[in-house]
């Protein structure tokens, strides 16, 4: 932990805490509900060490970053930061300390110096110390090049950075970071994480980071488990994942199909979670030791059990399965279709054909002749960091955006002239929530059904099995806005699936779920895809990419490597990383293509 | 058994009214604002005057100026604030605002009436008017000179003498009294009528897309077409539900006659929405934010609106800005609606009217289905 | 006063000049404040002094003599040596009537066939005016261009007889301020308070909206920068802007379009500065109460723009209009100023008239201001 080493002079756990958060209440109204963001929630950051906050989408990491920030006022309880209280000394407060919120705070039509520059005047930085700073930071960041780029025209890893900038033109000595490496890629994210470590280390600067990435929760000295408004844990992170020490294993299973086996593993007693990875299946058990019964199994004869390091994500999925008391595993949509088995990959007929495929916005090229085949029944990884262009691919496929040149083919037509009756095959669900939010849940999929040209008794079957295999009934007449994240992503997906497509289009379908509900999204794809539904998806959750059947990585327009999950991470294999990850591989390409 | 295009061009519709009636930002355009801008407009915008406040300045003692102070007192529409006794309190009251006009009789103006016998002497009388509302000025001086004109008639009957060789012997049909409401009330049918669906159509595609649902709508087998009749129709629908209302408060609370065929002022009514949903769909086609689709509608309507020949008459103005005016579909719908309420137009009449916005509407449609293809992204 | 927050004050004028900065950036670099600023502001200037106009000028009429004679043409001759019409002549009254129903002329006038027997008569002869009443407003004008030409007419005719015309009462007419009864001239000086509702309430609550939806505010706040500052950030810019816009108004209305600038250009400029701050209040006002762009931009156009356009006299005479709504101009700010300029503009400085006006402008900018700033702590709520 460098953090800890280089402050170990003043023995940062026998400080006074930086902030301290005691018995913290916080509730909203939306409409008629009131929606209980914080709930007596207490605990104190100590300083010079990086605090993580975490938790998935609505646990209450923001309202307590702008409580702690003074920028609301709690309904009970205190917040104290630099031994000032934020709610009556705010004003002091927020001289005090650095806050950087969700979406940085950047005026998207200055530029990188202007924007420095109103920052460094508001935070009375003296002019004549201001080179000097200004260098340190555009050097820290590497935004020495674009300091004459308009906000709004960088890409989001640049924006993350000079928001991260602005915040620090004057050193602070508590910097608060809401989100900041939601939706980012891995190597902004990772020179992110370099960027607060050294502060810490040099500075002694105290971070509290709020995060939806469970994976991040390694890099911080202290981590606060915050799940719908309520501290569910708290403490170093190496200390929580002890406790899953000697649940974890791997099932190496060369001779079946991983996803079958990893489905019937999910539904089986002392299982928590069950995860393909590469080539094996990741299991957590409920208890130390793997257990007899489950060795026994008939699918699992001959297959080697391996004890695995248990992650931090392990942690958080036990905690909530053992919170809700029966785990609700989704049925699976009995399909009439015939399921080509997966195995079959290479016979399967190719699905969709892309080929030399190029788009240009002005000068500017965001996809630079990319080919790539997919085949019935599989599941395509898109990945690549922010403006990689594989959304400008996605769309195109789509038929959303034309092509400049090159050829592309799904289910042997170009979606962008063929007939409408072409796009009743596919299902599409985008990125952003983008089902309607002020009509109700059955409203949206009646809607849906019919766009997708449903009428009489199928359009009344479709729906009921929506609502039946979604859980979506209880919801029908609620407003599609109101949901909790978790439904609107299931709500999503129905409307996607409710015609049958042959085809899904999946743009960054998991993005601010909480571990649970993606499991259950990617159990419900796996199904899709044994059924020989063909699935297309982008992500940015490089354990993800290990789900597919074989993926493309993308960057600056062109791609790449394309294979399976394995021959991916084989390639970045090297003496420092003997068992690369996803992210390794990934980092190691774009950094050699750069 | 409904064809599957049908279907969708069905829950289209229905899912866009859905949105309209439930979204409270679309609620508060389509009802709040057109019924109080109605209730405003009809009783703001007149051009007559009701209450003209004036003062007398009387150097002449005699009977018969009082004659002439008591014709000014009947007239209902003229309001005495103040007697001056000196010329110098003239200014002030004028320059203050406190009267438009004084009415100054000189010192000899009974004498001089009285002295003439056969031939009689003009008596002076002065009308001193604050010019600033020029219009203003202008009505209140023609009020001024018909009372003047009938004292002078009355006068020389009494006396027995020869009126003027030739008098004006005016009548003004299609609107006997000239009443400015019976101009302006008919009018805001169609300035209205035009705020609706341009607001609605302008921003029903940035709320899509903002939403992030455009792009939902355009992977499902809906063709580009269907969705731009389902993004049309309820513009049109609620501008004609709009309409109708707007029509029957203006015929039953404003009471202002509709003498002409109904069925041609739906025709008008219809074909001009057909042009404002054009150009609102325009507008949306341009616009990616809700805001943006506000202020395009905003910068369209201002115009649109000084330049129909609502308020201000299209033959004032110069020729150039004539001409722009063939493109504003609501000059040539102001134009019906005036035409079919007060003159009891019909279809023979109103051909001219209705051609240009065929013409703009389709253009307009045309123009914003081409760029809905062209700027998918 | 705590010591720690006078010391935050220090570095206050830094903070400040940033934030003006910043607006005025922000201003020339977005579409929509240009449109707002400049392009709007400069349309309605042409619109209104080019093109919008209530005075009617070579208003089409047709003129019918059933019998012409010397008499007719001498009326006739009088009609067309006026400016304020241009004459045809249709063959006979039905094709004058249907003329007039199809709109290509505003009047008829129509000499019977015994005009000159009864020109001699004791009772006169009728001169026959019809109008197209459907624009009463027009139709009035027309009748009292008709009336003007009618006894000039008489008088012309009386001299030439080496006669006196009978008329008891001759009313001489004095029109002060504006002699030539242009329109233009009380109409321009009233897009002052336009331009000026548009850019200070309008442009304003959208802009503060902006920063609100985008999160760029969240970011202000977690500075040393206190919430007066933030809003007085913005009200210096737009006020800036919004004078910007006075002076093109008032040079362009002086120079382009000949509007005399009767009274102190002074107390003009103090008087718009009033009515700019009370707009800037009620932008401000609306954007606390609507973080939003659209919400903010509809409640700036229904509460500010079209009151300032129709119940502020700057067309319809507020005077003219029923009790009820006369009561509710008291409360549209633009009333009081659109009476200050017309005053300045063509008067001259009128105390009686500037003063309780801008003494209400004042009021107004203190309650919008005061509402702001008791409305904006320094909280996301």
């Amino acid at each position: 932990m460098p953090g800890r080493l280089a402050g170990s002079l003043n023995m940062p756990d026998a400080d006074p805490p930086i902030l301290v958060v005691d018995h913290l209440t916080k509730s909203f109204a939306t409409g008629k509900q009131r929606i209980q963001a914080l709930d007596e929630v207490s605990f104190a950051v100590a300083p010079g060490v990086i605090t993580g906050l975490i938790g998935p989408d609505g646990a209450g990491k923001t309202t307590l970053m702008r409580l702690a920030a003074g920028l609301l006022v709690p309904d009970s309880g205190t917040v104290s930061a630099l031994g000032l209280d934020a709610t009556r000394d705010s004003l002091a407060v927020q001289a005090a300390l650095g806050y950087m919120p969700q979406r940085f705070g950047l005026y998207e039509d200055l530029t990188a110096q202007e924007n420095l520059d109103l920052y460094a005047d508001l935070q009375g930085v003296p002019k004549e110390s201001r080179k000097d700073r200004y260098a340190e930071l555009m050097h820290m960041t590497g935004l020495q090049p674009f300091v004459n780029r308009l906000a709004g025209r960088m890409s989001g890893g640049m924006k993350q950075k000079l928001g991260l900038a602005c915040t620090l033109v004057r050193p602070p000595r508590l910097l608060l970071l809401d989100e900041p490496t939601v939706g980012v890629d891995p190597v902004s994210r990772r020179e992110l994480w370099a960027i607060v470590n050294r502060l810490v280390a040099e500075s002694g600067m105290s971070v509290l980071l709020s995060t939806a990435y469970l994976d991040e929760a390694e890099r911080c000295q202290d981590v606060i488990l915050l799940h719908e408004g309520k501290v569910l844990d708290r403490g170093p992170p190496a200390r929580m994942s002890a406790r899953m020490d000697g649940r974890a294993w791997s099932v190496v299973a060369p001779t079946q199909s991983l996803r079958a086996l990893q489905m019937t593993l999910t539904e089986t007693p002392g299982v928590v979670d069950a995860l393909v990875q590469g080539e094996q299946v990741r299991i957590v058990t409920t208890a130390r030791g793997f257990p007899e019964d489950l060795a026994r199994r008939p699918e699992m004869a001959g297959n080697p059990i391996v004890p695995v390091a248990p992650r931090f994500e392990d942690v958080f999925v036990d905690m909530l399965r053992s919170r809700t008391e029966s785990p609700e595993h989704p049925r699976h949509r009995p399909t009439a279709r015939i399921g080509g088995d997966n195995s079959a990959c290479d016979e399967a007929p190719v699905v969709i054909k892309v080929n030399e495929l190029v788009r240009n916005f002005g000068d500017f090229r965001a996809v630079d002749g990319v080919s790539f085949d997919v085949r019935r029944g599989e599941i395509f990884g898109l990945l690549g960091a922010n403006g990689a262009g594989k959304s400008t691919t996605f769309r195109m496929l789509c038929g959303l955006l034309p092509a400049s040149s090159g050829h592309l083919e799904v289910a042997g037509l170009d979606l962008r002239h063929a007939a409408a009756a072409a796009r009743e095959r596919i299902g599409y669900m985008s990125q952003k929530f983008s089902q309607y939010t002020n009509l109700s849940v059955g409203q949206n999929l009646d809607f849906f059904a019919s766009a997708y040209g449903l009428a009489g008794k199928r359009h009344r079957e479709q729906q009921e099995w929506a609502e039946e295999e979604f859980d979506l009934g209880r919801y029908r007449h609620q407003l599609a806005g109101d949901l909790p994240l978790g439904y609107k992503q299931r709500l999503a997906m129905a409307c996607a699936l409710m015609h049958g497509p042959d085809i899904l289009f999946l743009d960054e379908p998991t993005s601010g779920v909480d571990p649970l509900a993606r499991r259950e999204f990617w159990q419900r794809i796996n199904a899709l895809a044994l059924a020989g539904v063909t699935v297309l998806v982008t992500t940015h959750f490089m354990e993800e990419a290990e789900y597919c059947d074989r993926l493309v990585i993308m960057a600056a327009g062109r791609i790449l490597n394309m294979g399976d999950p394995a021959t991916i991470k084989a390639a970045a294999r090297s003496r420092e990383h003997p068992q690369p990850s996803m992210e390794d591989a990934f980092i190691k390409l774009v950094e050699n293509a750069a | 058994m409904l064809t599957p295009t049908l279907t969708r061009i069905i829950a289209l519709i229905v899912k866009e009214f859905l949105a309209l009636l439930k979204d409270p930002k679309s609620r508060s355009v389509l009802i709040g604002p057109p019924f109080i801008q109605l209730i405003v407009f009809g009783y703001a915008a007149t051009f007559e005057l009701k209450d003209i406040p004036y003062a007398v300045y009387n150097e002449d003692r005699g009977a018969i100026s009082r004659t002439l102070e008591a014709a000014f007192a009947g007239a209902p529409s003229f309001r005495r604030v103040a007697t001056l006794s000196s010329k110098a309190e003239m200014a002030p009251l004028i320059d203050s605002r406190k009267v438009l006009l004084v009415i100054h009789i000189g010192q000899r103006f009974s004498d001089r009436l009285l002295s003439g016998g056969n031939s009689p002497v003009e008596a002076p009388m002065q009308v001193i008017i604050d010019g600033r509302n020029s219009n203003t000025a202008m009505v209140a001086m023609n009020y001024v000179r018909s009372i003047v004109d009938q004292f002078n008639r009355q006068w020389m009957r009494e006396r027995g003498q020869a009126g003027m060789p030739a008098f004006l012997e005016s009548r003004a049909w299609f609107n006997p009294n000239l009443e400015s409401r019976w101009f302006f009330v008919p009018g805001i049918i169609g300035m209205l009528a035009l705020i609706t669906t341009i607001l609605v159509t302008a921003m029903t595609v940035a709320r899509e897309r903002e939403q992030g649902t455009f792009d939902q709508l355009l992977v499902t087998p809906l063709r580009p077409a269907e969705i731009l009749l389902g993004k049309t129709l309820p513009g049109f629908l609620i501008g004609m539900v709009q309409g109708t209302v707007i029509l029957l408060i203006v015929t039953l609370w404003f009471k202002v006659p509709l003498l002409g065929s109904l069925p041609a002022l739906y025709c008008g009514l219809a074909l001009f929405l057909l042009s404002g949903v054009g150009v609102g769909l325009l507008i949306s086609s341009l616009a990616v934010t809700q805001q943006q689709g506000l202020l395009g509608a905003f910068l369209f309507v201002v115009p649109a609106i000084t330049l129909s020949g609502f308020a201000t008459p299209i033959a004032n103005m110069p020729p150039i800005v004539q001409a722009i005016t063939r493109i504003d579909p609501l000059r040539y719908f102001m134009v019906i609606l005036r035409k079919v309420f007060l003159e009891g137009a019909g279809f023979d009449v109103l051909a001219h009217q209705l051609w240009p916005m065929v013409l703009i509407g389709t253009t307009a449609l045309a123009l914003a289905s081409w760029l809905f293809r062209h700027r998918m992204y | 006063m705590t010591p720690r927050t006078n010391a935050l004050r220090k570095n206050g004028v830094m903070r400040l000049r940033a934030l003006v900065n910043k607006e005025f950036l922000q201003i020339v670099r977005d579409p929509s404040s240009i449109a707002i600023a400049f392009l709007m502001p400069l349309f309605l200037l042409l619109l209104f002094g080019y093109g919008v106009s209530l005075d009617a000028d070579h208003v089409p009429i047709a003129f019918v003599a059933e019998q012409p004679s010397a008499d007719t043409r001498d009326f006739e001759a009088s009609l067309l040596g006026s400016h304020y019409f241009s004459v045809v002549h249709p063959g006979s009254m039905p094709e004058a009537e249907q003329a007039l129903r199809e709109g290509t002329v505003n009047a008829i006038v129509r000499l019977r066939a015994n005009f000159g027997e009864r020109l001699r008569r004791p009772d006169g002869a009728p001169i026959q005016a019809i109008v197209n009443g459907v624009d009463a407003n027009t139709a009035r004008l027309t009748l009292g261009y008709l009336e003007g030409t009618w006894g000039n007419w008489l008088t012309r005719r009386a001299a030439s007889n080496d006669k006196q015309l009978n008329t008891p009462v001759i009313m001489e007419q004095r029109i002060w301020f504006n002699s030539e009864l242009k329109s233009r001239n009380f109409l321009v000086p009233g897009l002052v308070a336009i331009i000026m509702t548009l850019i200070g309430a309008l442009l304003t609550a959208l802009v503060m909206a902006r920063e609100w939806e985008r999160g760029t505010l969240e970011a202000l706040l977690v500075t040393p920068a206190t919430m007066t500052e933030i809003l007085l950030g913005k009200i210096i810019a737009y006020f800036v802007l919004g004078t910007g816009g006075m002076l093109m108004t008032v040079g362009l209305a002086v120079w382009l379009f000949g509007v005399p600038l009767r009274g102190s250009f002074w107390l003009l400029w103090a008087c718009a500065s009033l009515f700019l701050l009370a707009a800037l209040g009620m932008g401000l006002t609306i954007s606390t109460l609507a973080r939003n762009q659209f919400v903010a931009g509809q409640i700036a156009i229904v509460g500010t723009f079209l009151p300032a356009f129709l119940l502020s006299g700057f067309i319809f005479d507020i005077e003219s209009m029923p009790t009820a709504v006369q009561a509710i101009t008291h409360v549209v700010v633009a009333r009081y100023f659109v009476s200050i300029v017309q005053t300045l503009f063509l008067a001259g400085d009128v105390w009686a008239v500037v003063l309780p006006n801008a003494l209400a402008l004042l009021l107004m900018a203190a309650l919008f201001l005061g509402v702001t700033w008791r409305k904006s702590r320094k909280r996301l709520e």
